[in-house]
């Protein structure tokens, strides 16, 4: 029997919000602070994880209604092709660049590729983690 | 750019990532696991020739400069183990066609494949310490999958053997990379043979190269550090089983090559003394177990220990035909134990068994494959008109070179008793009177047969046209006794 646990979905509730923003946050800083990636996609999955520790597995299956192994797919190809692009402008594999935008609302702002890079490893990371739970946590 | 070189690495690394959203519809997973493998070959085809002309060529991934980035180095021995890579890996998936069941295939078979050769071509082709690790570990990820993918109960024992012992060595991988760092502080290993000549290979040092047979050792299966081998090689389907021994062991000898070649070689008398040492005892531990067994896939696995017996003598001979005749034997190792591990298995298909005594008599109603058997046999111990015969040679003569009579004694012996072990298996199982199942109970071994007869006729045009794969492999030891030429092409002085 499941005890009555009003409080802990509410916090719940609050708490993965905030968890998300804070792991978004933290990939995007990896450039300059500690962070980056592989951190990041961690705490993301960390909130998903919450998600189905308060509620159950089949509420993360609600909100991330997709395949968690195309995910990791999707990430590792994002990173292979970030990699590939360089043979565009004739330099070898991985190599990176940045420039300066002026973007609207956030003004001049550092973009570098290595940031598409490690949105692949940020997919990677959240994929494979809710992979492993949710074969786990199914596996009866 | 020539970006030729990191070609083999990106084409099965893409094709298998973009498998891994088809895995419903397994003939287009085929057809593209192909044309992967196809083009893989055809790549390095042109890289090798490229190399035969124009040297040692580097790759400095990301564009940073060698000592401080990573770089992959095409000299003529990695693109020779690239090349015969990509040929396993066609014969071996030309084999999976016919010869795997739905159920594996629909789990992953063809992209763990296709990450196997990724580790595998990286880790030949890399030319960074750490690197080398990092590959090392893609393609045991992708082998623990495949070694344990059907989830049968011999599988998961000794895949559960197969990890732990990897995952130690790996950490101790891990160790000796750090203990040569905090001594160089670099991990390029162009940069690092010339640190350790610099300070001229102090006994810490030489302690540390020791540390790394250990490690690859065990990767490879030398002598005390085998023990793992027999029944993890046995465990998976054929095709596995053929893959690994191919590739996997290969891996480990090549890191062996490459390390006591490049970086540790200024005293050959204390490390070459112990490499050679353990090729006799490796030589003696596996034929005792080839000659021992009744079960095929065990006769066979310690055929690979053999094996690597004898192309780590060829190292420890250090002069032109030993190592000459490591290179040519290991290129020759690799195509024939995958084509007997393939045979093998067809055999299994047909008979239901894998012990010897239980059927015999199949040369009546399946020839080609006896046939085929016979030629492989043959060439494995090493018989004239094929592959196995040219490299044996020039180990011996480089034996006698460097005046290690003994064990070119044991392995001339240990040739004899390997020939012994294979045909006691043509003798009983293929040819003997008909004793196997009835037709309706035998597996239909449609297709699986000629997969390995392309490895023999590979093999078969090794050896008759030895002339042809000469300037190649001269190339590749010349490369590997004078490290100078490594170290150029890298840092570029």
């Amino acid at each position: 029997m499941r005890p009555n646990d009003v409080i802990l979905k509410t916090a719940t509730q609050l708490v993965t919000f905030i968890i998300i923003i804070f792991s978004i946050y933290v990939f995007l800083a990896g450039h300059h602070n500690p962070g980056g990636g592989f951190i990041g996609g961690l705490m993301t999955a960390a909130a998903f994880v919450l998600i189905g520790i308060a509620f159950d597995i089949k509420t993360i299956k609600r909100i991330l209604p997709f395949d968690f192994k195309i995910l990791t797919a999707t990430g590792l190809l994002i990173a292979v092709l970030t990699g590939i692009g360089s043979f565009v402008f004739d330099s070898p594999f991985l190599s990176h660049t940045y420039d300066y935008f002026y973007l609207p609302l956030l003004g001049k702002t550092e973009l570098a590729t290595a940031l598409l890079f490690d949105i692949g490893v940020y997919f990677v990371v959240i994929g494979v983690t809710l992979t492993i739970i949710y074969t786990i946590g199914e596996d009866n | 750019m020539n970006h030729l070189i990191i070609a083999p690495l990106l084409i099965p690394l893409l094709i298998g990532i973009i498998l891994l959203f088809i895995r419903n519809s397994i003939r287009v997973q085929k057809v593209l696991s192909i044309f992967s493998i196809i083009a893989m070959v055809i790549a390095t085809f042109i890289l090798l020739l490229s190399v035969l002309e124009n040297g040692v060529q580097t790759y400095e991934l990301g564009g940073w400069r060698p000592p401080f980035g990573i770089v992959l180095v095409a000299d003529s021995l990695a693109v020779l183990l690239v090349l015969f890579t990509g040929l396993v890996a066609l014969a071996c998936f030309l084999f999976s066609v016919r010869g795997l069941d739905k159920d594996r295939k629909a789990y992953f078979f063809y992209p763990l494949l296709q990450f196997l050769i990724t580790g595998v071509v990286g880790a030949f082709l890399t030319g960074d310490l750490f690197n080398l690790f990092v590959f090392f570990e893609v393609l045991l990820m992708s082998s623990y999958a495949l070694i344990v993918l059907g989830g049968e109960k011999v599988q998961l024992q000794e895949s559960l053997k197969y990890v732990l012992v990897n995952v130690i060595s790996s950490a101790l991988f891990v160790t000796a990379v750090a203990f040569l760092y905090s001594i160089t502080g670099t991990l390029n290993m162009a940069d690092l043979s010339q640190r350790v000549a610099e300070i001229e290979q102090p006994a810490i040092v030489t302690v540390i190269a020791l540390l790394f047979l250990i490690v690859f050792g065990m990767k490879a299966a030398i002598f005390p550090l085998y023990f793992w081998l027999p029944g993890s090689y046995s465990a998976p389907p054929p095709v596995v089983s053929a893959l690994f021994a191919g590739l996997l062991t290969k891996v480990g000898i090549y890191a062996i090559i490459r390390v006591f070649t490049i970086i540790f070689y200024h005293h050959p008398e204390i490390t070459h003394q112990i490499l050679g040492g353990l090729a006799a005892i490796t030589m003696i531990a596996g034929v005792i177990g080839a000659v021992a067994y009744q079960n095929l896939h065990k006769i066979l696995v310690y055929n690979v220990v053999a094996g690597v017996g004898y192309i780590i003598f060829g190292l420890s001979s250090f002069n032109e035909p030993g190592l000459f005749g490591g290179i040519f034997y290991l290129l020759h190792d690799m195509l024939i134990k995958a084509a007997l591990f393939l045979l093998i298995g067809a055999i299994i298909v047909i008979t239901k068994t894998t012990s010897m005594s239980k059927a015999s008599g199949l040369m009546k109603q399946y020839p080609i494959l006896g046939w085929s058997f016979l030629a492989a046999a043959l060439s494995l111990a090493g018989v004239p008109p094929f592959s196995g015969f040219f490299g044996k040679l020039m180990l011996i003569q480089g034996g006698i070179i460097a005046e290690q009579y003994w064990t070119v004694a044991i392995l001339l012996l240990s040739s004899l008793l390997v020939l012994y072990s294979v045909m006691r298996v043509f003798f009983l199982v293929i040819l003997g009177e008909e004793n196997i199942p009835p037709l309706e109970k035998r597996g239909n071994v449609k297709g699986l047969v000629y997969p390995s007869l392309i490895l023999l006729g590979l093999s078969f045009i090794m050896g008759m046209g030895a002339e042809w794969l000469y300037p190649f492999v001269a190339d590749a030891t010349t490369t590997l006794l004078n490290p100078d030429i490594y170290i150029e092409a890298v840092l570029k002085e």
